[in-house]
C-alpha cells in the first residue's frame, strides 16, 4: 500500500521521492457528464434531498452560533487577571476574584485521568487485538472486554461520579481523601474524581489505540515474527511505534473529555472555591484535596448556579471552548501528519 | 535525497567478484526485452546461454551440505482432524532436500500449496489458526518441531510478496532483526558494522548511505524489498525464503533482486516460490511443482524445465493451464 505510493513509477523516471507531482496525475475535478434532471426524481426523494441539506447546514449554524456566541461574550468579558488571580468569596461580582484555582484544578484532574486511562486504554486495546483473537474462550472474552468499555462509554458520567462516591467513601480507601472527625470518609479528593475520570477518557482512547492496531497490516507482525522475534517484542518495537499517532489522538480525545467534564467534579472533587489540601504531605495533601475545575466554576457562576458572577462565567467558558477547540485542531493535525509520514490509515477522532 | 531505483553500473562494479551477465537496462531502453540471463560468479559477462552450458556452469557452483529435508510433510487446514484423508489437505506428502549454495524455487498454479509449504518450514504456519502439520523437517538434522520457535526463524528466514518494512528507520529496521538476538542489548557501535554488511550484501548500501536514519517507508518498492533482504540475512540465516518476493515490483527492481538471489546463494540456501516461471528459469538451480498440494515433480532447472517426466508438469511449463 504505502509502499508503492511513494515508489518512483518505472524506478528512476523521477529520482526524487516526495517531488512535485507527476503531470500524468489525474485533475480532481474532471469535467462531468450530464446527470439526471432534479425534475425526473420522485418527490420523496427531492424532499430527503433537501432534509439532507437541511441537516447539514443547521449542525453548522449551530456551532457557529455557539462558538460566536461565546467567542463574543469571552472576549467582552476575559481580562489577563483573571487567570492569573485565585478566586474570592465575594458578593459582588467585582470582588470576586479569578479562576486561577479552576484552571490548576483542571490541569491536575487531566493529568490524574490520563495518567489512569492511557496505561489502561492502550494495554487494553493490545490484548483485544493481539492477544484476545486465539480460541473460543478467549475470543468470548474479548466481547465482553469490548462490550464492558462500551458500557462505560454509554453511562452517565453523573452515574459514574455517584458509583465514584460510593467507592471512595469505604474505609478502605480512606487514605486517598479526607476522612471527617466522626469517622465517616468524605469520599471527594483529586484523587478520586481522577480516577473516575480516567473512565472518561478510556473509552476514546482505546477505541483509537485498537482501531490503530487493527489497522497495522498483518504482514508487518509477520515480519516480525519472521525475523524470530517474539509477541512481545514485535508489540514493544513494532506495533506501539506503529500507533503512535493513534495512541496521540486518543490521548487528545481523552483530554478533551475531561475538561468538558462536569457531574464527576461537582460530585467527587467537592466542587469548592479555592483548591483545599488535605493533611501534612506535601504533594499528597493536594491529590487529597478537595477543589474545582472551570466546567465546575461555569456552573457555579452562572445564572443556573449561584448566579453570583455571570460574567466570570462567560469569561471561563469561553477559555474551556478554546481548549476544546484547540484540542480538535491537535486530533487533526495528528492524523493528517500521520497519514502523510507513511502510517497507516486508522480512524482518528471516531468515539 | 538521491533515490536511484537501480544503482547504474557502479555499484556492480563495487561488489568484488560478481558479473553479471548483462548492463541492467537504462531508462529509455525498456521496451526491448531483457535478455534472459544467468547470474555466474567468477565468469565474464555473456548474454544468453545454451541450457547446456548453463548447467555446466551450475556443476562448477557446486551446492554445499543439506540444510534442510523435508519428510512427508503434509498441512492442513481447518479444525478438524483431516490430516492423512486426502483431498482435505494444503500439502500432501512433500519430500525434499535442500542443500546449502543452491536455489529452489518452487511453482505451479495458484493455491497448489507453495506458499503453505513455503511458511511451514520456519513454522510461520502456526500463527494460522487451525494449521496443522504431519511429517518431519530437519534443519541440521534437528526436527524444528523441537527448537524453539524464535530460535528457528533467525536460523530460517522469510522475505514477503509485499516487502513489510517497519515503520522506523533503515538503520533500525536493520538493528531490530539483529537485537533482542541476546539478552543484552547491543551498543549501536557494535551494531553498526553488521548492519552495514547485511545493507552491502543486499545491495542496498550504496543508495542509502547518505542517511541510514531515513525512514524506511520513504524507500521505493524494490529498496523496500532489499531492505527487507537485508533485514533478513543479518542474522546471518541459514536458509532464505522467499514468497514471491518480485511480484509487487518493477521488472527493474526484480532484476535486482533476481542478481541479488544469485549472489545469496554462495552463503545460504534459498527457496523462492513464484508464480512467474520465466523467473524460476533465470534464478532457480533446483525447480519443485507442485499441484493441487502435491509434489508432482522436483529436479534440476534444466530437466524440469526441458525434460519434464510428469505429463501435469510438461503441460504446465509450457502453459497450457495455470
Amino acid at each position: 500500500m504505502n509502499a508503492f505510493a511513494s515508489s518512483p513509477g518505472a524506478g528512476g523516471l523521477s529520482s526524487r521521492v516526495g517531488g512535485p507531482p507527476s503531470r500524468g496525475r489525474l485533475s480532481s475535478s474532471p469535467s462531468r457528464g450530464r446527470g439526471s434532471s432534479l425534475r425526473t426524481w420522485r418527490l420523496g426523494e427531492r424532499l430527503a434531498l433537501i432534509a439532507a441539506w437541511a441537516a447539514g447546514l443547521s449542525l453548522c449554524a449551530i456551532t457557529a452560533a455557539i462558538v460566536l456566541y461565546m467567542g463574543f461574550r469571552g472576549i467582552q468579558y476575559l481580562r489577563p487577571e483573571l487567570l492569573f488571580s485565585r478566586p474570592q468569596a465575594s458578593l459582588s461580582q467585582a470582588g470576586s476574584g479569578g479562576f486561577l484555582d479552576p484552571l490548576l484544578g483542571t490541569a491536575l484532574l487531566t493529568v490524574i485521568g490520563i495518567a489512569i486511562a492511557a496505561p489502561l486504554g492502550i494495554c487494553s486495546a493490545l490484548w483485544i487485538v493481539e492477544y484476545g483473537q486465539g480460541g473460543r474462550a478467549r475470543q468470548a472474552l474479548t466481547r465482553v472486554v469490548e462490550s464492558s468499555i462500551e458500557i462505560v462509554a454509554g453511562t452517565p458520567d453523573i452515574v459514574i461520579a455517584l458509583f465514584g462516591l460510593a467507592l471512595f467513601q469505604l474505609h478502605l480507601l480512606a487514605f486517598v481523601s479526607f476522612t471527617a472527625s466522626g469517622g465517616g470518609v468524605y469520599g471527594r479528593s483529586f484523587l478520586a474524581a481522577g480516577a473516575m475520570m480516567s473512565l472518561i477518557a478510556l473509552p476514546p482512547l482505546f477505541v483509537a489505540v485498537r482501531d490503530g492496531l487493527l489497522a497495522v497490516p498483518a504482514h508487518m507482525r509477520e515480519g516480525a515474527f519472521a525475523l524470530g522475534k517474539t509477541r512481545i517484542a514485535t508489540i514493544r518495537r513494532v506495533l506501539l511505534p506503529a500507533v503512535r499517532s493513534n495512541i496521540a489522538t486518543g490521548v487528545t480525545l481523552g483530554v478533551s473529555r475531561i475538561i468538558a467534564d462536569t457531574a464527576i467534579v461537582v460530585v467527587l472533587l467537592g466542587d469548592v472555591l479555592r483548591t483545599e489540601t488535605q493533611g501534612g504531605l506535601p504533594g499528597l495533601s493536594l491529590l487529597r484535596g478537595t477543589g474545582s475545575t472551570l466546567t465546575s466554576y461555569v456552573y457555579d457562576n452562572s445564572p443556573a448556579g449561584e448566579g453570583a458572577a455571570p460574567q466570570k462565567a462567560y469569561a471561563a467558558a469561553f477559555v474551556l471552548m478554546v481548549f476544546v477547540l484547540l484540542l480538535n485542531l491537535a486530533v487533526e493535525r495528528i492524523a493528517r501528519a500521520h497519514s502523510r509520514s507513511g502510517g497507516f490509515a486508522a480512524g482518528g477522532g471516531i468515539v | 535525497m538521491k533515490m536511484h531505483e537501480v544503482p547504474p553500473a557502479r555499484a556492480m562494479h563495487e561488489i568484488p567478484q560478481v558479473r553479471t551477465t548483462h548492463e541492467v537496462p537504462r531508462v529509455g531502453t525498456m521496451h526491448e526485452i531483457p535478455p534472459v540471463r544467468t547470474i555466474v560468479l567468477d565468469r565474464p559477462p555473456a548474454p544468453v546461454r545454451p541450457v547446456r552450458e548453463r548447467e555446466a556452469i551450475r556443476r562448477v557452483a557446486a551446492p554445499g551440505p543439506e540444510r534442510l529435508r523435508l519428510e512427508d510433510v503434509s498441512v492442513s487446514y481447518g479444525g478438524a482432524s483431516t490430516l492423512g484423508r486426502r483431498g482435505a489437505n494444503a500439502v500432501r506428502s512433500v519430500s525434499l532436500s535442500i542443500h546449502q549454495g543452491e536455489v529452489l524455487a518452487l511453482i505451479g498454479p495458484s493455491g497448489c500449496g507453495k506458499t503453505t509449504l513455503l511458511r511451514t518450514l520456519n513454522r510461520l504456519i502456526e500463527l494460522t489458526p487451525g494449521a496443522r502439520r504431519g511429517g518431519r523437517i530437519l534443519l541440521d538434522g534437528e526436527d524444528i518441531h523441537e527448537l524453539e520457535d524464535t530460535a528457528l526463524r533467525a536460523r530460517v528466514a522469510m522475505v514477503f510478496q509485499q516487502p513489510n518494512p517497519f515503520p522506523m528507520s533503515i538503520f533500525d529496521n536493520v538493528a531490530f532483526a539483529l537485537r533482542e538476538q541476546s539478552r543484552r542489548r547491543p551498543h549501536r557501535r557494535e551494531l553498526e558494522p553488521l548492519v552495514v554488511g547485511a545493507l552491502e550484501r543486499a545491495g542496498l548500501y550504496e543508495e542509502v548511505r547518505e542517511d541510514l536514519h531515513r525512514p524506511a517507508l520513504r524507500l521505493s518498492g524494490g529498496q523496500q524489498q532489499r531492505l527487507c533482504i537485508a533485514r533478513a540475512i543479518a542474522p546471518r540465516p541459514e536458509v532464505l525464503l522467499m514468497d514471491e518476493p518480485c511480484s509487487a515490483l518493477d521488472p527493474i527492481s526484480t532484476s535486482v533482486i533476481e542478481e541479488l538471489i544469485g549472489e545469496l546463494r554462495r552463503e545460504l540456501a534459498v527457496v523462492i516460490v513464484t508464480h512467474n516461471l520465466a523467473q524460476a528459469h533465470r534464478v532457480a538451480d533446483k525447480v519443485a511443482f507442485m499441484y493441487l498440494g502435491d509434489l508432482v515433480e522436483y529436479g534440476t532447472t534444466a530437466q524440469v524445465f526441458d525434460e519434464p517426466r510428469a505429463p501435469r508438469t510438461r503441460d504446465y511449463v509450457r502453459g497450457a493451464f495455470g
